[in-house]
Formats: C-alpha cells, sequence, structure tokens
C-alpha cells in the first residue's frame, strides 16, 4: 500500500529526515517512535504533504502513485488521512457542514454522487455511535472550545466517517487522561480492518498497549534506526532511547 | 465653490429651474440653506479627513442625466428577488413608488406626496447635518424621489417590508432618492433594502436615510448592497432613537458597485437604548467600500455595539473608519466596537481606524481593530481532509463572516448571503 524509499526532506537548510525506508501493507499496524526532533512529527507532515517541508530525495508510493506529487487534498481523496497532534480550531465551521464538504469532496474525485442528506446523517450516527463520539460535539464549530480530549475524539470520528486507507496518527496520545486514551483506542480498535493501515507515531509505549502494532520502528535523526515487532516498544520503555542513539552518533562521525 | 464640473453646472440648473415649483415654504427654505451649504462646501474632496481615502472627483467629471430617462420596467415584477423571502415588496422604479402600497400598521406615500403634510417638517432633514456633508445636503437640495413609511403606534408589522431600489441605467444617471422612516411609540418593524440594477451606463446613487425611532419602538434594518460594478452608492443615514427603543443595522456590500461610500450616524437621544450595527463588506475588482459610522451616546444606560467584519480580494479597497462619542451626560454607557479584516490579495487594501472619545467617567466602551489573512494552519487541516483549495477558502471566509451574517434573524437573508459569499468568492478565483 505505501512505499517509503530513501525518503529526505529539509526545512530551509536544516536537513530534517535522512533516508527514511518503509513498506506498509493493509491490514498493518506500524508504530514509529524516536526522542523528541527526531523527525516522527516530519513524517507525518511530509507524507500529508505540508508545504513547509521540502523534499529533496527518495520516493513515496501510495498504492503505485507517486503521492510526493499529489496535493495535500488530493492525497486525502486518494486515502490519506493524518490525525494532528494538535488539531485546528476553527470558529465559524460546523463540524457537520465540514464533515459533508470533505466526503462531497473526495467522493467526488472518486466520480461518485454526493451523499444523500439521510444517508449522511445515518452515517454520522452510526460513527458517532462506534467512536463514542458525543452528538452535541458534532453540531458545534470545528474543535472551538473543544478540551484535548474532544480534540482528539474528533480526529477519530473524522478517520470513522472518512474511512482512509491509510491512518497516520500523530501523537494522538499527547495530553490524554487514561479514559480518554481508551476511547480514542477503541474507537482506532474497530476501525482496523484487514484493507486499511495505520501509522502510529508516539512518544510512550503506553498508548501500544491499547492499538498493539504489527511492527514497531525507531526514528531518530532522520533515519529508522531500528525496527522490530511490539517487544521493540517494551524495551525501549525500559531502557529508554540513548542505547538506539549510540550507533548511529558512531556512524555519523565515521 | 470648491469645485467646478459639467456635472455640477447641471445641479445648479436643475436646482435654480426647480425653485419656481409649488412647494411649502418649509421645504423651499429647507431646500434653499441646503443648496447654499452644498455651493459652500461642494464635494468633499481627499483634502476632508473624513474623504481621505475615497476620492470621488472621477465619477462626478461627467454628466449624467439628473431626471431617469424613463423605460418601463414594468415587465419585471420581481426585480431584485430574495429567494424563500415571505415580505411585504415594495418596488421603486428609478426611485419612484408608482403604486398604492397597503401594509397593515403602515403608511407608505411618495415622498413628493408626503411633502405636502405639515406634520413632516418635523421629521424630513430635521437632523441630517447639512454642513460639510456635501452629498447629503446636496440630496436635502433636490431630491424628488424615494418614500416616507410611517409605523402607527404600536403596530407590529406581521412581515419584513422589502425595498428593492431599481434603476434603469440605459443613460447616464444621477438619482437623489430619500428614504423617511418614522417608528411610532411601540412599533415593531423589519425593513429588507436591495438593489436591482438595469443597464451599463454610469449609475450614481446618492441617498440620504432618516430613521425616527420613538420610545419603545424597534426597527431592524438590512441593507443589501449587491449591484453592477457600473453603479456607484453614496449613503446617508442618520438614525434618532428616543429612550427604551432598539435599532438593528446589518449592512451588506459585496462585489459590484465600484464605489460605497456609507455614513451611518446614530444619535441615541432617550435613556436605555440599544443599537447594533453588524457590517460585512466582501470586495471585489477594483471596488472601493468605505463605512464611516458615528454612534453619539446623549443619554445614560445606552448600549451599542459594532461589528464590522471585512473581506479584500483581489486589487479591492476597503475604508472602515467608526466613531463613538461618549457624552458627559451619558454615564453608564456600554459601548463596544470591533473590526476584522482578511486580506486576500497582495493588492488588496484597508485603511481601519476605530475611534472612541469618552466624556463621561463612568461608562464601560472597548474598540479594537485587526488585520490578518487566512490561517494557513486552518487551510492545511481542511486539505488534508480531502477538502480542495477553493472549498476550503470558501468555508474560512463563511467562517470569518459568520459571527455578522449569523445575526440576521430573517433566515432567507441569512442563506442568501452566505449562498452570495460562495458565488462571489468562486467567482474571483475563476
Amino acid at each position: 500500500m505505501l512505499q517509503i524509499k530513501d525518503l529526505q526532506a529539509k526545512v530551509e537548510d536544516k536537513q530534517i529526515l535522512k533516508g527514511i525506508n518503509l513498506q506498509v501493507n493493509p491490514g498493518e499496524v506500524h508504530a514509529i517512535m524516536g526522542p523528541n526532533g527526531s523527525g516522527k512529527s516530519s513524517l507525518a507532515s511530509v507524507l500529508a504533504g505540508r508545504e513547509y517541508f521540502d523534499v529533496n530525495g527518495g520516493e513515496v508510493l501510495f498504492d503505485g502513485k507517486n503521492l510526493l506529487e499529489l496535493s495535500p487534498e488530493d492525497r486525502a481523496r486518494e486515502g490519506i488521512f493524518l490525525a494532528f497532534q494538535y488539531p485546528v480550531e476553527i470558529p465559524g465551521v460546523s463540524n457537520i457542514n465540514f464533515l459533508r464538504t470533505a466526503l462531497n469532496e473526495i467522493r467526488a474525485y472518486r466520480n461518485e454522487p454526493a451523499l444523500e442528506a439521510k444517508e449522511f446523517l445515518k452515517m454520522t450516527r452510526e460513527k458517532q455511535k462506534l467512536v463514542e463520539f458525543e452528538a452535541k460535539l458534532t453540531n458545534r464549530s470545528l474543535n472551538e472550545g473543544f478540551s484535548g480530549g474532544e480534540k482528539k475524539r474528533n480526529e477519530v470520528f473524522q478517520l470513522a466517517m472518512l474511512e482512509p486507507k491509510l491512518a497516520i496518527l500523530d501523537e494522538t496520545d499527547s495530553g490524554l487522561d487514561i479514559d480518554a486514551l481508551r476511547i480514542v483506542s477503541n474507537g482506532v480498535n474497530k476501525l482496523r480492518s484487514d484493507k486499511n493501515a495505520f501509522i502510529v507515531i508516539t512518544h510512550y509505549q503506553r498508548l501500544l498497549e491499547y492499538i498493539v502494532p504489527d511492527f514497531v520502528h525507531v526514528l531518530y535523526d532522520g533515519r529508522i534506526v531500528k525496527s522490530g515487532t511490539k517487544e521493540l516498544a517494551l524495551e525501549l520503555e525500559e531502557r529508554g532511547y540513548d542505547w538506539i542513539k549510540e550507533p548511529v552518533s558512531t556512524e555519523t562521525v565515521n | 465653490m470648491t469645485t467646478t464640473s459639467s456635472l455640477y453646472d447641471q445641479l445648479t440648473t436643475g436646482f435654480l429651474d426647480r425653485k419656481a415649483e409649488q412647494q411649502p415654504d418649509w421645504v423651499k427654505n429647507l431646500r434653499q440653506k441646503a443648496f447654499q451649504q452644498f455651493e459652500a462646501d461642494g464635494f468633499p474632496t481627499i483634502k476632508n479627513e473624513d474623504w481621505r481615502f475615497t476620492n470621488t472627483a472621477p465619477y462626478l467629471k461627467e454628466a449624467y442625466h439628473l431626471q431617469p430617462v424613463h423605460i418601463p420596467l414594468h415587465e419585471h415584477r420581481n426585480y431584485g428577488h430574495i429567494p424563500e423571502l415571505d415580505a411585504h415588496e415594495i418596488v421603486l422604479k428609478n426611485g419612484l413608488l408608482n403604486e398604492d402600497v397597503n401594509i397593515p400598521g403602515l403608511k407608505v406615500l411618495p415622498v413628493r406626496t408626503a411633502l405636502q403634510q405639515p406634520a413632516l417638517e418635523k421629521y424630513l432633514g430635521a437632523t441630517v447635518p447639512l454642513h460639510n456633508n456635501g452629498f447629503a445636503a446636496l440630496n436635502t437640495a433636490l431630491f424628488e424621489t424615494g418614500i416616507v413609511i410611517e409605523a402607527e403606534k404600536n403596530a407590529v408589522v406581521d412581515k419584513p417590508v422589502h425595498i428593492t431600489h431599481v434603476y434603469n441605467a440605459a443613460e447616464p444617471l444621477f438619482a437623489q432618492p430619500r428614504l423617511l422612516v418614522i417608528m411610532q411609540p411601540g412599533s415593531k418593524l423589519e425593513i429588507v433594502e436591495s438593489y436591482f440594477v438595469k443597464g451599463s451606463e454610469r449609475l450614481f446613487i446618492n441617498t440620504v436615510v432618516e430613521l425616527y425611532v420613538a420610545p419603545n419602538a424597534r426597527l431592524d434594518h438590512y441593507d443589501l448592497q449587491i449591484a453592477p460594478s457600473n453603479a456607484h452608492l453614496i449613503n446617508f443615514t442618520q438614525v434618532e432613537q428616543d429612550g427604551d427603543s432598539l435599532y438593528n443595522n446589518h449592512t451588506y456590500t459585496l462585489p459590484g458597485f465600484s464605489l460605497v461610500r456609507n455614513n451611518l450616524h446614530l444619535n441615541l437621544n432617550g435613556t436605555n437604548t440599544e443599537s447594533h450595527l453588524y457590517g460585512l463588506y466582501l470586495t471585489g475588482g477594483n471596488q472601493l467600500v468605505d463605512n464611516h459610522s458615528l454612534v453619539n451616546h446623549r443619554k445614560p444606560h445606552c448600549l451599542s455595539n459594532e461589528l464590522y467584519k471585512g473581506v479584500m480580494m483581489d486589487a479591492s479597497r476597503a475604508v472602515f473608519n467608526g466613531k463613538i462619542f461618549v457624552q458627559q451626560e451619558a454615564q453608564k454607557t456600554n459601548a463596544f466596537q470591533q473590526n476584522n479584516n482578511m486580506l486576500l490579495s497582495d493588492k488588496a487594501v484597508i485603511d481601519t481606524k476605530p475611534q472612541l472619545e469618552i466624556f463621561a467617567d463612568d461608562v464601560k466602551c472597548s474598540h479594537g481593530s485587526t488585520i490578518g489573512s487566512f490561517n494557513q494552519e486552518a487551510l492545511f487541516y481542511l486539505k488534508t481532509r480531502g477538502i480542495g483549495e477553493v472549498a476550503a477558502r470558501n468555508l474560512l471566509v463563511n467562517a470569518f463572516a459568520f459571527d455578522v451574517t449569523e445575526k440576521a434573524a430573517i433566515p432567507a437573508v441569512k442563506n442568501y448571503i452566505d449562498k452570495l459569499i460562495t458565488q462571489k468568492m468562486a467567482e474571483a478565483y475563476d
């Protein structure tokens, strides 16, 4: 589904991603961990198409298409979804109007007819229930005045509504208390299928107790320096990131 | 005399020709006084502080017809129709009311007929400042068209009154309509004004609106300023509010009119009045939209709240100038003013100047103004959900305007404006 080959990206003169390689297949959940400033969120931003980054090497194929040539909206329409670490508040845009616009723009791209009002409402109700998103939040302005937990739950609700092939969760666990974490994780787990895939970016192993990954990768200094299974996350929790850093530093010196 | 132009000569001749007409003495005197003042001041120039960003001279050089060329407009009764608006319809063709209007609780007369009533002297032209106010003085000296509306005591008018100003610009036309609304005590009325311009020649509308809101009366006033770019609009609105009255003004200016200057002046003459001024200007092309407002708190315990929002596209320019005066007697005043702007193009310009002058010591007042552009993070967020550039910008502009448009208490008006914002934005990006 997703093939990242030697991906490099910089911001102004600073090289942030220094050659990322990753293959994600349908049905898989990949966790990306790493210390602060290792490039985790940058990778998510580059995949979603944030213009701030200048991609200066490598390629990304999504279902065989060159992802890097597509605009952010076309990437979304092809089936990529980024759950933001800090979802934006947009006063005056109602959540429901926003979702209807998004769904219909995606459907139009795929040459599908716009959803009937009735179908849309039915879908909204079902998905709200599935991810435990309160109905009263749906009619409010997009994320305006939402608590940190409500914002993250709204990201998962959007994920449920838009049904992407690949969802990238960028530190979705940050700022969540244990109850919110459970609700968000339950939502994600219900949406998992053998047709979609997830990239879960997180700092802590805690989230991975709820969303159990098939693979764990450690990102450090713009590269994936270690990959393994879910046990790797436990090891990181126990030993910290320092032991990961060593070999890379040596390599850079050489 | 400070201005010389063929239009100026036309106006002078026009005034002299009309002096001989049969008119009540008070009207003659008022017109004479107004014309003298106009002769003394002329049209305002950019040397006048209140007009420094708005140069009307280019529009006043050439000759116009002062009397409309009569071309029948009756074949279209649906001029300026607002979808789903259930209203009493009044259509003014080139400023003229051509049919009897029967609306329970209201008296509606052509202004020329109404002038014959001595009672009108108390209202018409009584509070519009003539000094240093060239356009309003000129209108006062020469107006022939327009209407007078009187809401009877305690009358609650069941539906909004929709006044469509239909103009035929088959030939260049300088129009000077007058609108006078007298709200008797306890009356309640919603007025929706809109424009429909036929023909592609120059049309210059110099209008004066006088609104009297008596104790316990309520007037909701909507002005939808949408017309093609061959039209220009100068509007002077004087509002006089008595105690316990409520006046709400909603002014929407969208791409079209190449020049709009609104002067909205409120005198709060009694205690416990409430006034809300909501303005939205979405400007495009080479349009210039200038909103000047003045709220004069004269008595204690009054509330005024002004919110104007602007979105400038293309090479358009907008001006906002809001003045609030709180006189010494006006203790316990609450006066708020806010102006927010979004510049959507490198060539667009906004000049904004909030002003507050307080002579009382126990008041709550605030004012502020902001200028910004699209929130890039919000745009990116919308795009990552599959929403394209045009739709995303639309959502954000509608959201920005929402604080103003949501205040429209007539759903048909709100929906109409929302739809037009979307449409005009899309046209600007084509």
